[in-house]
């Protein structure tokens, strides 16, 4: 299993996640005006501040070259995961539903929370037991799930809602607690919280190696 | 070359928190009855062909999910 890891000019979780994905394969680092993808068998797109922000969050990185080889991979029924930035940059470039807006008070929040994972029915949620409590970091202040809600009850009923925060623990005002959804292939999945800040017990959680893990599920299951 | 504004505005309904902060610090400097405060963007820009812009908005400078947009093309509003 060979794991690619984009970097755009702002990205600053990229290392962490080449880490997390170490634990279950081999990462590599994707430079963002590169199209080629190297083979690699799973994406996982990082957090940060791609493109300082510049517009919206996410706006400008949904557009590189290496998102366009992204967008590809992803249609071919490749496995990808955003988280945070990542998740801003998958949506704004279509590849998943709805939008980030800012934190409904406007803060930045760093704190741990737990997520309810809604669907196991996913290439990165595939090892975790529905409704499974995690308990992994979010570190936003642009997290707002929202869709009209049209969309919204289309990928309720579709079962595209994979993360929600634990029952009181929706501190940025999602709509309907959402903390991460998924495509219709099932196979790109984005979230605000930080799986990869949670991989090993010094930090207080490994809860976050569950995403990782159902990758190599998947992967076996072929 | 045609002078481009676009006015960039959250769409109705949405939680405008920037629109809120102000609206509600506007009370402070004693300025009553100063309710809807709605934030957005104003991208000014010039353009050879103004009949790209639409198209640049959806596709760059707006999300149209969330945002709403208006063009005026030197001065007058695009048809």
């Amino acid at each position: 299993m060979r794991i690619g890891v984009p970097q755009f000019p702002g990205s600053c979780d990229e290392v962490d996640a080449l880490l997390a994905a170490g634990h279950v394969g081999d990462a590599e680092l994707l430079w963002h005006r590169d199209r080629d993808l190297k083979g690699v068998d799973a994406i996982v797109v990082p957090g940060g501040f791609s493109y300082g922000d510049y517009l919206r969050a996410g706006a400008i990185a949904g557009l590189s070259p290496v998102m366009d080889a992204i967008a590809d991979f992803a249609r071919d029924g490749g496995p990808v995961l955003g988280i945070c930035n990542g998740f801003q940059v998958l949506c704004a470039a279509g590849l998943l539903p709805g939008a980030l807006l800012q934190n409904q008070d406007r803060r930045f929040v760093l704190r741990q929370v737990e997520l309810s994972v809604e669907t196991t029915d996913t290439d990165w949620t595939s090892a975790a037991e529905p409704g499974q409590l995690l308990s992994i970091p979010a570190k936003h202040q642009s997290g707002r799930w929202w869709a009209p809600s049209e969309l919204h009850a289309e990928i309720a009923d579709q079962d595209q809602i994979v993360f929600k925060y634990a029952a009181g623990g929706n501190f940025n005002g999602s709509l309907d607690d959402v903390a991460g959804v998924c495509n219709e292939g099932r196979n790109v999945v984005g979230l605000m919280p930080h799986p990869e800040h949670a991989v090993d017990a010094l930090t207080g959680s490994t809860d976050g190696l569950v995403l990782f893990r159902s990758l190599l599920e998947g992967a076996t299951n072929v | 070359m045609p002078h481009v504004r676009i006015l960039i505005r959250p769409k109705a309904g949405i939680l405008d928190p920037q629109g809120t902060a102000v609206e509600q610090a506007l009370p402070q400097l004693g300025f009553e009855g100063v309710s809807d405060v709605r934030i957005g963007r104003l991208v000014e820009l010039d353009a050879a062909d103004a009949s790209e812009v639409a198209a640049i908005c959806d596709k760059l400078l707006a999300n149209p999910l969330i945002e709403d947009y208006e063009i005026q093309v030197d001065g007058a509003p695009a048809s």
